[in-house]
């Protein structure tokens, strides 16, 4: 048998394996061709600035007319909210973890983070809805939406942002301690400049991930066609949800306005993703481009 | 020291060397700041410890509350009627039974059709395409990662399942004498239409983490099995699959456990059937989470908790699988490291 | 000194950047609350325009209205929410149409300020009312505002117009004994009409529903089917949610069948069967034959609660048999007070004659006047 000149056979295998690896890929893209084609050319019969800045208000599913504003601004809002609290705890947490944890402590909040990563979302959903609207009596609001969400969000952004951290060279550490820098001056002036765009395109991530969970909202923002800015009180709308709704509608409008949407939906969270990997890209050091 | 010193966020690899941080010993005071600072940190963490035993305290409470009340086995019962509406003297009466199936042969299904087209797609990447080319691929990939259920959902329900039909029936014609395989002539809103929506998307992820396993293969390994003769493709089953055996297991599970929480794309795929599905082709199939989000509304008191019981045991299960997951990674970093 | 320069420099720029950045998006967010509207006058809102409900010195009241209930009532409901948010611009009505189980579970749990059902108050869910302590130390009643006839909608190649479909067939059907569109028994009714050979796909409401009690009742009586339940008790079919997923599915489903209010039948053009009375005979769904048959029904009375019962075994030739009521379901007395004023508001409206003329445009059949009457005596009573 010759090292240098395969058999047929093998070559035959070789040239096999190559084109189904190839047809794999294909194959992979053609959901995702077929996906972001339904929902751009779907998507784009309603897609206009009428449907970015109307509610539903007054208009029947059968009508031709009404958009999307109302859940926009919902979503936009309950995600904000979410982000706002998860932001600064998950940082103080992953710090603490990273920075001062040695103990029981710390190996307890790991592993109840990790446990919480796995919890669905819609059991995160069952537990505001029997938590805080049954048990504690308050009305379905965008407000209940955040508490889900935020839950969702807090094991990710903490385990990111922990995982950030530790990547900060400890020389660093040691050279700011070694001029007298106090910890609490060092890990705010040093280790989290350093990892900043990191965490931050954690962050992210994390945010657009929530941004498209249909399942909280379809239990606890309840039921809005018309615009609502208080997320504290009363329902409000829900992008992913109207998309959700209006696709389960037999008019066909109804349906032309679930892939409007799912359109926006998608818009958003991809930039919100290509953002994040544009400021890791910038960031990354020159050698590992 | 005035260096302006260059953020060093490097890729995060999945054997990253974890620093810790130097003790407080070396800093000569710890001052009010610090104290101020530390405490803060360690509020937090404590709050947080706090808030999730809570809520996992929370669910179980309810969940055994359920269980307590179930006239039949929670556990092997078909039926969902925990509000007792349609049984004798309004009795709850439910079990996990035919959901859980439900959920665990969709999730297989969907881990059986994509990881092998994930695994393909992830050495196709790293070793038949030039670098730059094959991070461009990457991303393609990543994309459909970032889609959101809902729009899964939209699709499967209102593009895939038109054509389900035309498909099941080349496949029932084919292997219609397996009996999972057999269909009483209807077609659509199947096991099948879930487990492909799932497929694609649980795909991206196996692919993701496969890709950055396989491309740390040792050159040494690939260069030796060139060097005896190998064409690529042995080369690859010689040098690069073995190497990434337990990661991509790895990544297969998680997927698997991904597919298990996965509620509205299933949700707006499957009609509500009830019973045990054991014909993938027909309508029917009913998951833990779709049961959820299509019950929650009418559940009073009792229905809701034994809501939260099934829940509880699609956490349990997505649980087992991560932490099985992580367990053939630590069991070949033993056998590697050691 | 160099340490204070230190900070400005080495609390990195990076910071001040994403403060700018994280600035943007707060003044953008700022901006986009501001850019929105809630005016889709576009459309021609129709009846009320210029008229007043009765009663001229209706101040209107403000707020935000939660209720939750019954999909078969959602298009009129939807239609009076058009009509009384125009007229009074500060209200904004949010109707849930989850169904009625869902939409009496969130009236008991106070998530909802009434809720639209189109079945009355059980004893079970009368005492949960009074455990929970919904409406204080009062009741809930129920009041009969939309009345409409339930549709069976099917989806069978080749055929566009109405097929004769008994009660008894019905019930074979729901209950998977009779599976393909040509089956003997639907043959012999349908004479003429030629019958594919296609299979049968019978939708059911997964949730509980009014519209599954009304047509499960009246199945029973005149089919033979299981008794009546807002859990549809069919053996066979598949299941989905709302009366707009029902029509939803039946539209797509090549051989679907399935139940849903008449309002789904026309805004979606779908076909719909005539079905068989109490003597045998085949009646055509119009909204005159519907609302002949309501106004035979008996009307239970206690307190201001109002139950109508219907008698299906009246068998007038022009009396369409499969029909339904849906209830407002509020509380007697006990109501929240913010809630108060924008429930009767409301509810006024809802059984007003100006609403009840429009019931016929879209798809449902009036209040017999008497009804009418009484019911806007409860409401004015609520308290």
């Amino acid at each position: 048998m010759s090292l240098s000149h395969p058999s047929p056979v093998r070559k035959a295998k070789n040239s096999i394996a190559y084109v189904v690896m190839g047809l794999a890929f294909v194959v992979a893209c053609v959901p995702l061709v077929s996906i972001l084609w339904t929902v751009i050319v779907k998507g784009a019969k309603d897609f206009n600035g009428y449907f970015l800045s109307h509610s539903m208000r007054n208009v029947s599913e059968n009508q031709n007319s009404g958009g999307a504003y109302h859940a926009i601004l919902g979503t936009l809002e309950q995600v904000g909210i979410a982000a706002v609290i998860t932001i600064p705890l998950s940082l103080l947490v992953a710090i603490y973890l990273v920075e001062y944890g040695r103990g029981r402590l710390a190996q307890a909040v790991t592993f109840f983070v990790d446990v919480m990563m796995g919890l669905p979302s819609i059991v995160a959903g069952l537990f505001v809805l029997s938590f805080w609207l049954l048990g504690l009596n308050n009305k379905a609001s965008g407000f209940a939406v955040s508490l889900a969400l935020l839950i969702l969000m807090m094991p990710i952004a903490i385990r990111s942002t922990e995982e950030m951290l530790r990547l900060v060279s400890p020389a660093l550490r040691e050279a700011s301690y070694a001029l007298g820098v106090s910890k609490w001056r060092t890990i705010v002036k040093v280790v989290l400049p350093t990892a900043l765009p990191g965490i931050v395109t954690g962050m992210m991530l994390g945010i657009a991930r929530i941004m498209g969970e249909t399942a909280p909202a379809l239990l606890l923002a309840g039921a809005a066609e018309s615009i609502n800015p208080n997320v504290f009180q009363n329902p409000q709308g829900s992008l992913p949800l109207f998309a959700f709704n209006e696709s389960q509608n037999p008019s066909a409008f109804a349906v032309n306005r679930g892939w409007a949407a799912a359109l926006t939906l998608i818009i958003l969270v991809m930039l919100l993703n290509l953002i994040a990997r544009l400021i890791a890209w910038w960031k990354a050091p020159a050698a590992s481009r | 020291m005035s260096s302006d010193t260059p953020p060093a966020v490097a890729e995060a690899q999945d054997e990253a060397p974890k620093s810790s941080a130097p003790r407080s010993a070396l800093t000569a005071k710890a001052g009010l700041g610090d104290r101020i600072f530390g405490g803060s940190a360690r509020g937090a963490a404590v709050f947080i410890l706090i808030l999730m035993a809570a809520i996992a305290g929370f669910l179980i409470y309810q969940s055994v509350n359920a269980i307590s009340k179930d006239k039949v086995d929670f556990l092997t019962s078909f039926t969902w009627d925990p509000d007792g509406n349609t049984t004798a003297n309004g009795d709850a009466e439910f079990g996990i039974a035919a959901i859980a199936w439900g959920t665990l042969i969709t999730s297989a299904l969907g881990v059986l059709i994509g990881a092998p087209i994930a695994i393909a797609i992830a050495l196709f990447i790293t070793q038949y395409v030039p670098r730059t080319l094959g991070t461009v691929f990457g991303y393609v990939v990543d994309l459909l990662a970032a889609v959101p259920s809902v729009v899964y959902g939209l699709w499967g329900l209102l593009v895939l399942d038109q054509h389900m039909s035309g498909v099941s029936k080349i496949i029932e014609d084919v292997l219609g004498w397996i009996p999972m395989f057999k269909t009483n002539g209807t077609y659509g809103s199947s096991i099948f239409t879930a487990g492909i929506v799932l497929a694609i998307m649980i795909l991206p992820i196996i692919a993701a983490i496969s890709r950055e396993i396989y491309k740390q293969t040792p050159r040494e390994q690939i260069e030796a099995a060139y060097a005896l003769g190998a064409t690529k493709w042995e080369m690859i089953r010689l040098a690069v699959m073995p190497y990434g055996r337990s990661g991509v297991t790895s990544a297969i599970i998680l997927g698997f456990g991904r597919a298990l929480g996965e509620t509205i794309a299933v949700a707006m795929v499957l009609t509500s059937v009830p019973g045990l599905v054991t014909r993938i082709l027909q309508p029917g199939g009913n998951t833990i989470a779709a049961n959820i989000a299509t019950a929650f509304a009418d559940a009073f008191t009792t229905g809701r908790q034994a809501l939260i019981a099934s829940g509880m045991i699609l956490f349990l299960l997505t649980l087992l699988v991560n932490y099985a997951a992580r367990l053939v990674i630590r069991r070949s970093a033993k056998k590697a490291g050691a | 000194m160099p340490r204070r320069s230190q900070d400005e420099r080495d609390f990195p720029v990076k910071f001040q950047r994403y403060g700018a950045v994280a600035g943007v998006a707060v003044a953008a967010a700022l901006a986009l609350s501001a850019c929105g509207s809630d005016n889709n006058s576009s459309s021609s809102s129709t009846a009320s325009s210029g008229s007043s409900s009765g009663s001229s010195a209706s101040a209107c009241p403000s707020g935000t209205l939660n209720a939750a209930g019954s999909t078969a009532q959602a298009n009129a409901i939807s239609q009076f929410t058009k009509d009384y948010q125009t007229k009074c611009t500060g209200v904004t009505v949010n109707y849930n149409a989850n169904g009625s189980g869902a939409g009496v579970t969130a009236f008991i749990q106070k998530q909802a300020d009434f809720a639209g059902s189109d079945y009355s108050l059980s004893t079970t869910q009368a005492g949960q009312v009074t455990t929970a302590g919904r409406c204080g130390s009062g009741k809930a009643v129920d009041i009969p505002a939309v009345a409409g006839a339930i549709a069976v909608i099917y989806n069978v190649p080749g055929v566009t117009t109405s097929l004769n479909l008994s009660a008894k067939n019905l019930a074979a059907i729901f209950d998977g004994t009779i599976t393909t569109w040509n089956d003997a028994a639907i043959v012999k009714d349908n004479p003429g009409v030629t019958l594919p050979s296609t299979k049968i796909q019978p939708f059911y409401r997964s949730d509980t529903s009014g519209t599954s009690y009304n047509f499960s009742n009246y199945l029973n009586a005149l089919g033979g089917f299981a008794a009546a339940n807002k859990q549809w008790p069919g053996k066979a079919g598949q299941g989905a949610k709302g009366s707009s997923a029902v029509a939803a599915k039946v539209k797509s489903t090549s051989g679907g069948i399935g139940y849903a209010e008449y309002s789904y039948a026309t805004q979606n053009s779908l076909t719909y069967a005539n079905v068989s009375n109490a003597a045998g005979a085949f009646i055509k769904l119009t909204q005159d034959n519907a609302s002949n048959f309501i106004a035979q029904a008996k009307i239970e009375q206690s307190g201001e609660d109002t139950k109508l019962a219907f008698n299906y075994q009246y068998s007038n030739a022009s009396a369409y048999p499969n029909t339904l009521v849906t209830y407002e379901i509020a509380c007697g007395t006990g109501n929240d007070s913010t809630a108060l004023p924008l429930i009767k508001g409301f509810l006024n409206y809802v059984v007003s004659s100006t609403a009840q003329s429009e019931l016929t445009g879209l798809g449902y059949v009036p209040l017999p006047s008497a009804v009418q009457t009484a019911d806007a005596a409860v409401v004015n009573s609520l308290s």
